[in-house]
């Protein structure tokens, strides 16, 4: 415990000096804008940034790229409020409460309480990190291919619960997600699969493109259609912070959301990615009226969100401590490290402590920082809504295909946006969710990979899921929740039937 | 309007000179990385381009199109103008192993212009800790003798991770269960957690993880020891002499891009690995920098040319 505080006391020295606040500010301000801005993401934010850190020392570069990293999942949640559109997977499901929040004219209520999760979130985290972050490594590596698969099974079925509607309808399209997902280069005999001959779908659909089709410029589409919904957003605009009964609906999402945001962000393989959804899904379970959720649930936002950046936060521990980067962005902290001349691996703290510390410790000062950069700006970000839409919806589209482009110079993501566009625009007029989608397709990569890696290994023998006890338990628990899920509407339709009787 | 006429013809002149070296470069340099920010080629190029930027006079920025192991983004670079402000980073799987990975592809390796070697990372054999072999030659009798049941992980169809340990396999002659992963990472994880038996991977990636005891490595493939990890065996004193192989990064410029812009591209390249600083960062990583005789254009090429067929030796065999 007194090493604890030593180690603290070392990192927040470092934290503290005037540069490294700096820095950090820096970070965080950049962070928040790119998160703001649609398709501009982390990885392409903290690759343009990198030459600029050769001049700075190690720490500060690090600490000024993680900033850039957690700030972008504060940011990325005022888009998804206010426009509907998902900068990054971990943000879509924001989009489902946190837009209808303002909708409703609550616009501010759903930042505020993103802001202050996210917040607690983090500090909760930043302890966890200096606390218990060596132990925590270690069950990455109880994590084999076949652990993450039924992991992600798990996660899929989560995606059911997800859907506002329809059961039926919502497993169709997660089985279409699946399917999108395995558009391109086959992982194992390097063929391409379902590319059509066309060179840009050889590394597979882009999310980016995909989320931003069908949730924002779908939502465009829809809000054209009649006048007068069209202004719907803007008409009031209500409080900014949350009040107190507010506060206490989202204490509890809070803290779970952290819970299990935190847990999931270690995983090796962006676990992160299932952290929102996990917790969504479990809020929704929890409630008393899950009716509720999809019109606007505040606990719908404040458990993914403070989910979202506790994962972001806590994906820095196999990073640290093992020097196995879990995720993209983590891969480029890597290869920032690397230029500056540490090689990250699991000697980092020891050899370089005042480097770990002081990232610990930033973490920490930057969730502060992010704080207080933020909840002034909401302000600012409702006030955006009163701008007329159709001033409004132009500059949106402008936005979104700029930072599309930017993503990978690419005009086929563009173009791939606007066929994701009008496919998202036909999906709600049938009635089916993009949500449960996107979910199919982020987990539909991954899954394959391990699914096929754990068969690699186990030389063909589906045994392996069940005879491996971590597996086997976590597709336990799929299977409960999938009846749990399923036997209500199972039931609600015999009830249809009998009285048609 | 004299001015402005006057001024259009400037530039049309200024244009007209833009190609030759006298008044190269006049703008930023794109040079084309084709893997991800953060990867050992992309920090390479990112050490090499900022000295050259400071011989060229202008910023020469890293652009990373990734994607196909490499050939998307070489193929857009490869393609571009040839007129000194697209160049490329190229590498051992993009131009040495893509011919035979890829039977569609889209640019000649050996047509490219040439620019000259930066730097290569050495190749290590690595095995999870408890591997039952205690140097290379009892590491080769039990992956013969267990062909069957061992597996061999790598980072995915083109990478240097999967080239590299192809021809480790084909020089002896085994055919063990291959695991992809969609990266170093992944792999490396379960190479640490023992599900995976061994792989083959640059210097950079995995030398902590074996100063921490995490992984064991029987062999390194270069000529001689790396200062990184004095402890490791060359495979030579190993007993595999024939396995030499190393992940090279170089340079390189599309097809017909003038001689004299390629000189000057190639002076600057020497430039930076001349320069301390930027040596002592590359060494940093373990890399291995080109000889005075290895640096010139004409050597890159004839080594190209060796590389396409070597691999496709290796790679086509099976």
């Amino acid at each position: 415990m007194s090493d604890l505080l030593a180690n603290l006391y070392l990192g927040f020295g470092v934290a503290l000096s005037l540069k490294n606040l700096g820095l950090c500010f820096v970070g965080c301000m950049v962070g928040t804008l790119i998160g703001v801005l649609p398709g501009v993401g982390p990885i392409a934010t903290i690759a343009m940034l990198l030459p600029i850190t050769f001049g700075i020392d190690p720490t500060g570069a690090l600490i000024m790229l993680a900033g850039i990293y957690y700030g972008a999942q504060y940011g990325g949640s005022t888009t998804s409020i206010l426009v509907n559109i998902p900068g990054e997977a971990t943000s879509v499901v924001t989009c489902l409460d946190g837009h209808q929040m303002a909708r409703q004219g609550r616009a501010g209520v759903a930042l505020g309480i993103a802001a202050i999760g996210s917040f607690f979130a983090g500090c909760v985290s930043t302890i966890f990190i200096a606390a218990i972050g060596v132990p925590l490594s270690k069950v990455a590596q109880l994590f084999g291919p076949a652990e993450y698969f039924s992991l992600m099974v798990m996660g899929l079925v989560f995606a059911t619960v997800l859907a506002r509607g329809s059961v039926l309808k919502a497993i169709c399209m997660i089985l279409l997600g699946l399917l999108f997902a395995t558009v391109g280069t086959d992982l194992v005999t390097g063929q391409e699969r379902l590319t059509l001959g066309i060179q840009d779908l050889s590394d597979g659909i882009d999310f980016a493109p995909m989320a931003m089709g069908m949730f924002g410029f779908a939502e465009i589409i829809k809000n054209l259609e009649n006048v007068e919904t069209r202004d719907v957003v803007q008409q009031k605009i209500g409080r900014l912070m949350p009040n107190l009964e507010e506060y206490k609906q989202s204490a509890w999402p809070i803290i779970r959301g952290t819970v299990v945001g935190g847990i999931l962000g270690i995983l090796p393989g962006n676990g992160a990615v299932l952290g929102p959804f996990a917790s969504y899904t479990l809020e929704k379970k929890l409630a008393k009226d899950p009716s509720r959720f999809g019109k606007g649930a505040i606990e719908g936002v404040a458990g993914p969100e403070s989910a979202n950046n506790a994962g972001a936060q806590t994906a820095f521990i196999p990073l640290l401590t093992l020097g196995i980067p879990p995720n993209a962005v983590m891969a480029l902290m890597v290869g920032a490290m690397t230029i500056h001349g540490i090689v990250p691996g699991p000697q980092v703290m020891t050899k370089n402590p005042e480097l770990f510390w002081g990232m610990v410790a930033s973490m920490w000062v930057g969730n502060a920082m992010l704080v207080i950069i933020n909840l002034p700006l909401i302000g600012m970000w409702v006030s955006l809504l009163k701008v007329p839409y159709r001033l409004m919806f132009p500059a949106i589209g402008i936005f979104c295909c700029i930072g599309i482009y930017s993503i990978n110079n690419s005009v086929n993501d563009v173009v791939s946006t606007a066929a994701f566009s009008i496919f998202g625009y036909a999906l709600v007029k049938f009635g089916f969710e993009p949500a449960p989608m996107l979910l199919g397709f982020v987990l539909g990569k991954l899954m394959e990979e391990k699914l096929r890696q754990a068969m690699i290994l186990s030389r063909g023998s589906f045994m392996t899921f069940v005879e491996r006890p971590l597996s086997a338990a976590l597709l336990a628990v799929a299977l409960i929740m999938l009846i749990v899920a399923v036997l209500p509407s199972i039931r609600a339709k015999r009830d249809v039937v009998f009285v048609e009787d | 309007m004299k001015r402005f006429i006057a001024a259009i013809a400037a530039a049309g002149v200024l244009y007209s000179f833009a190609a030759s070296a006298q008044t190269y470069p006049v703008k930023s340099i794109v040079m084309i990385v084709p893997f991800a920010a953060g990867g050992p080629t992309d920090i390479i190029a990112r050490f090499v381009g900022d000295h050259m930027s400071r011989t060229l006079g202008q910023q020469v920025v890293i652009e990373n199109v990734v994607g196909a192991g490499g050939t998307t983004g070489i193929t857009r670079a490869a393609t571009s103008p040839p007129d000194g402000y697209t160049i490329m980073m190229g590498h051992m799987g993009t131009h040495g192993a893509a011919p035979a990975l890829y039977p569609g592809l889209k640019y000649d390796p050996t047509a490219v212009e040439a620019v000259g070697m930066a730097a290569s990372t050495p190749i290590l054999i690595v095995a999870k800790k408890d591997f039952p072999a205690r140097d290379l030659k009892e590491f080769i009798a039990y992956a013969k003798a267990n062909a069957g049941k061992i597996n061999q992980a790598h980072a995915g169809i083109g990478a240097v991770s999967q080239i590299t340990c192809a021809l480790l396999n084909s020089q002896l002659g085994i055919n063990p269960t291959a695991v992809p992963y969609s990266g170093t990472g992944p792999a490396l994880n379960d190479l640490m957690s023992g599900q995976i038996d061994y792989m083959c991977d640059q210097i950079v990636n995995l030398v902590e993880q074996i100063k921490a005891g995490n992984i064991r490595a029987f062999g390194i493939a270069s000529p001689a020891r790396s200062p990184a990890l004095p402890d490791v065996p060359t495979t030579i004193e190993g007993g595999l002499p024939e396995y030499q192989v190393q992940a090279w990064n170089a340079v390189f410029a599309p097809h017909g891009t003038p001689k004299d812009i390629v000189a000057r591209l190639n002076d600057a390249l020497g430039k930076a690995l001349a320069d301390d600083v930027t040596r002592n960062r590359l060494l940093g990583l373990g890399a291995v920098l080109p000889g005075k005789a290895e640096q010139t254009s004409e050597a890159l090429a004839a080594f190209v040319k060796a590389e396409v067929a070597r691999w496709n030796a290796a790679l086509l065999k099976r």
